[in-house]
């Protein structure tokens, strides 16, 4: 049965609905209420706060520190200031992606990098012959994202840190609630937000302090569901929706390199060597074999399909994950791709998805279809190549 | 009374069957003859004691072919397999491991023993899936002679040759490693933690005299990745009633394309006429005639007792005879007042799945040990199923069945006395060793059956006892089996046959040697 996280007296007092999934072991709300869309939209026009405490966490600390951060990751560990968070990738010798996650410095030697897998093995694998200490420290510490609008007013009311001055991708130690705390200004969610790391045992304590001052901030306890129309807006990836991880995938066709996934520039070739960089570097020389595109699903198209089978338009009320093809041309002759993960966005009025297309179609304003299925009929539905993030807010870094 | 058919099959395991059903729902007029009062050779439940079923031998499903169960429609036949959730161990120390199917709780719990396994086990998982893929169409080949393959062999070996081409370097080499290290030196450069090694292990060591460190064993892990149930890679289950109900199943598939089936017909001999298969004698003298005859009796049976060794070739028979059955497997079912209890268990639900008496490396590697030599191990492993926690068919509402499938025995134990006394020192080792783990299971026995390697030779007519048959050793498989040239599914006798476990893709419950002999029955026009 899976456990519950530091945050669970509380979490479970607040789920209506009891909607849990399992994520990570854990027990993870899908929605407090019954029904998702006013958590939804807490995250766009207050805040959202998120129990994501299952996420793996692990300190690496020691001499070789910033030497097996740089073997393992795509970015450049030693460009990471103390007090800084990159987000990153790490493959395979293939440079196939295994994951991605946060590395943030929280010294000259240590770093705290979160994952969506169990990554210590990886870890300690490649540090063979390092002088560094690898601890997975996913207990130790309970964590809430705080997301949206607001987040940063109704965190300075907890806080004598002064947040204004907190950029974006950086971080700081302080107390919340009297509570001593790590925030940082990150998110999944594209929106201004923050995380928030404290130990086990004063968790309940952060989480009542947020709770109470939030009434007046519009927050909102929020879940999976909601967390997964957001992120998409963000044009952020899910693992084992939009990617697999190399490490774990059955089949070689369900591997993808960070090229392909769009996060190519969080490869950084020119550093010393790092796994999979010599399979990288053929590879951005030849060019991927695919790229991951946003696409804007033509809804007046769409609705013209529904009008044919005597229905008004219906749009996905919730975010779907699934494959849909991909194709060049409205009689499906032409599969040229896939599309991974898809939803109507409330706040921007537009059917999104994020998809992977071979790379001539990939050009921003290109015109593709999209299957869609209305009434046990499939449709070719067109779409357009738009820039992602979808939903890209100036408070999101301002 | 001198009646003629198209195919008499002889042995109606669940292999014999399955060659009938092919044959019949070809057209064939065929003849099933099985030396028991019932049919299903080592996949047979039979109600020892009123009230309680026992699955005698096996206990439980994964190998069965997929294409067998669509073909013959065994599903309306009656199979029905319920897949297992969980592997539960329990520890010396009074821990437990719990390998659920469930692959995030299955991590969870790994990671309580070792966070690194957590990680490797999966990885593992890819690479044997990654193997077995590769691996697996072999099981619907016709092995091919590999000394002078002809045509079709030459084509089999060259699509078996892209297959094994179509994995990279790094599997490749995996696969060669599996092909010669010993089971639990192949997993301990995967896993770490004992109990998780010595349960995994496990699998290498079925049905052989061989331990867990002996080289060799890594393959017959492999084997066990190519299972499947319900689309399902290695996932075990339970059919209702035991498996004697699969082979009910068969036997009423075959039935309703028209097969005959005789219970109580012990095969004697085959009537060989100038080199050529005509009939079989009974005991008792009766003789029946057929075209085509199908053995589904192990390799032991079908060539040194059923023919004169003057009719085969010098080889062949001297083949056979070094053929290694050796059986080490016994068996003990036992009826039970009430469900059992294991210290070690935290939560009943374990109890649904398959237990395993395998605390550490040493304890599987030291009975082995016991039994290297002849004998029976001391503190054996055992399988244990309790099909009625789920089945309400085998016991009284309230009463449980319970299936310990124990390792290692030997077939002649004479240090213990006569046979009797073998089988009583046998059972009591094996209860003596589960009462360990559950302190109340000697209050809770109502009944018993204990069968050692003989004794399975005597009910089942499995030579030496073996449960597959003869070994699944890599020097006993594919075109070694049951003789390298023999191993087509032919014989050197004309339109005699072999269908059994004893030829390609061996042992278990696969229907797959029936299905294939029938083929080959076919396509040769008979
Ligand atoms: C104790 C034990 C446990 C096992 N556990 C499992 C398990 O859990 N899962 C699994 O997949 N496999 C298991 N196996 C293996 C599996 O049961 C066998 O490999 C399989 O059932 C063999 O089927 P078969 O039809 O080839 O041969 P058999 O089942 O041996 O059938 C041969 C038949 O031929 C008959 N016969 C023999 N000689 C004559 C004759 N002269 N005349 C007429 N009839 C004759 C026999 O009576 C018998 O019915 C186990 C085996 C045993 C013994």
């Amino acid at each position: 049965m899976p456990r519950q996280t530091p945050f669970h007296s509380r979490t479970n007092a607040l789920c209506e609905s009891q909607n849990w999934v399992e994520w990570s072991g854990f027990f993870s709300a899908q929605t407090y209420e019954m029904d998702h869309i006013h958590e939804y939209n807490a995250i766009r026009l207050g805040a959202g706060l998120f129990d994501v405490s299952p996420l793996f966490k692990y300190f690496i600390r020691g001499r070789d520190a910033v030497a097996l951060m740089n073997r393992v990751i795509t970015r450049d560990a030693s460009k990471c200031g103390v007090g800084q968070i990159f987000y990153t990738a790490w493959c395979d010798d293939e440079g196939k992606i295994i994951d991605d996650g946060t590395v943030a410095r929280l010294g000259d030697d240590f770093f705290r990098m979160t994952a969506a897998t169990p990554t210590l093995c990886w870890l300690q694998d490649n540090a063979f012959g390092m002088e560094v200490e690898i601890e997975e420290v996913t207990d130790a510490y309970g964590a809430l994202a705080l997301q949206g609008p607001t987040s940063r007013d109704l965190l300075q009311q907890l806080t004598d840190a002064d947040l204004s001055s907190l950029k974006y991708f950086r971080m700081l130690e302080t107390k919340l609630a009297g509570v001593p705390v790590n925030i940082s200004r990150n998110g999944y969610t594209g929106d201004l937000g923050y995380e928030i790391f404290a130990e086990p045992g004063q968790c309940e304590k952060v989480w009542d302090a947020l709770i109470e001052t939030g009434v007046a901030y519009k927050l909102m306890p929020a879940g999976m569901v909601a967390l997964d129309m957001v992120r998409i807006e963000a044009g952020m990836l899910l693992l084992d929706a939009d990617f697999h991880s190399a490490s774990t995938a059955m089949f070689e066709v369900e591997k993808t390199s960070p090229y392909e996934l769009g996060l190519g520039w969080m490869v950084n070739l020119k550093k010393d060597h790092f796994v999979g960089q010599g399979a990288l570097r053929r590879e951005n020389a030849r060019g991927p074999a695919t790229c991951t595109v946003g696409l804007e699903i033509d809804v007046l198209a769409l609705e013209k399909v529904f009008v044919q089978n005597s229905m008004p338009l219906q749009l996905p009320y919730q975010s779907w994950v699934d494959t849909l093809p991909v194709y060049s041309d409205s009689d499906q002759r032409d599969h040229i791709g896939r599309a991974t993960s898809g939803t109507w966005s409330p706040v921007m009025k537009k059917y999104v998805v994020i998809g992977r297309v071979k790379p001539q179609y990939a050009k921003i304003g290109t015109q593709v279809y999209v299957e869609q299925t209305v009434e046990a009929r499939r449709y070719a539905v067109p779409a357009t190549v738009v820039k992602m993030p979808f939903f890209d807010p100036p408070r999101k870094r301002g | 009374m001198t009646q003629s058919y198209d195919a008499i099959v002889i042995g109606g395991g669940h292999n014999g069957l399955t060659c009938a059903a092919y044959l019949a729902k070809a057209g064939r007029k065929v003849l099933v003859l099985e030396r028991r009062y019932l049919v299903g050779g080592a996949a047979v439940t039979e109600e020892k004691f009123p009230g309680f079923k026992f699955t005698v031998c096996s206990y439980v499903v994964s190998l069965l072919r997929p294409e067998v169960i669509r073909e013959l429609e065994l599903a309306k036949h009656g199979l029905q397999v319920m897949p297992l959730d969980s592997y539960w161990v329990p520890k010396e120390d009074g821990d437990q491991l719990a390998m659920y199917a469930d692959p995030a709780a299955l991590r969870e719990e790994v990671r309580r023993h070792s966070k690194r396994d957590a990680e490797m086990i999966p990885k593992y998982n890819q690479m044997m899936y990654h193997i077995a893929n590769a691996v697996k169409p072999i099981l619907g080949y016709v092995p091919p002679n590999p000394a002078s393959p002809g045509l079709r062999g030459a084509r089999t070996l060259s699509e078996f040759g892209k297959h094994l081409q179509s994995l990279d370097k790094k599997t490749f080499h995996q696969l060669s490693k599996i092909m010669t290290m010993s089971a639990d030196d192949f997993l301990a450069e995967w896993v770490e933690t004992d109990v998780i090694r010595a349960l995994m292990g496990i699998n290498g060591i079925i049905g052989t005299k061989l331990g867990v460190k002996s080289p060799g064993t890594a393959y017959v892990l492999l084997h066990h990745y190519m299972g499947e149930l319900d689309g399902a890679f290695t996932a075990w289950g339970a059919q209702r009633g035991g498996t004697g109900g699969v082979s009910d199943a068969i036997a009423s598939a075959a039935k309703s394309y028209g097969a005959e089936i005789r219970c109580n017909a012990s095969v004697e001999r085959v009537l060989v006429k100038n080199g050529r298969a005509v009939g079989v004698v009974l005991e008792g003298g009766e003789e029946i005639y057929a075209k085509t005859i199908a053995s589904g009796a192990d390799p032991y049976v079908t060539f040194r007792k059923l023919l004169d060794a003057k009719d085969l070739p010098d080889d062949l028979v001297s083949a056979i005879d070094k053929f290694k059955f050796r059986g080490s497997s016994g068996k003990v079912n036992l009826a039970l007042d009430t469900a059992p209890k294991f210290s070690a268990m935290t939560d009943p639900a374990f109890l649904r799945g398959m237990m395993e008496i395998c605390p550490s490396v040493d304890y599987v590697e030291q009975a082995y040990d016991d039994a290297k030599y002849g004998a029976f191990s001391k503190r054996p492993y055992v399988d244990v199923d309790i099909p009625t926690m789920i089945d309400p068919t085998m016991a009284p509402p309230g009463k449980h069945v319970m299936s310990c499938f124990v390792q290692y025995a030997s077939y002649n134990m004479p240090e213990y006395g006569d046979r009797d006394q073998q089988r009583d020192a046998f059972g009591n080792a094996v209860i003596d060793t589960l009462s360990e783990f559950m302190p109340n299971l000697k209050d809770i026995i109502l009944h018993k059956q204990v069968l050692t390697p003989w004794d399975i030779e005597q009910e089942i007519g499995l030579t030496e006892g073996n449960i597959f048959g003869g070994e699944l050793t890599l020097d006993q498989l594919f075109f070694f089996r049951p003789a390298a040239g023999w191993a087509d599914y032919r014989t050197p006798i004309r339109n005699y046959y072999q269908c059994g476990s004893g030829v390609h893709p061996g042992g278990g419950i696969t229907s797959g040697p029936g299905r294939l002999g029938a083929m080959e029955i076919l396509r040769d026009g008979n």
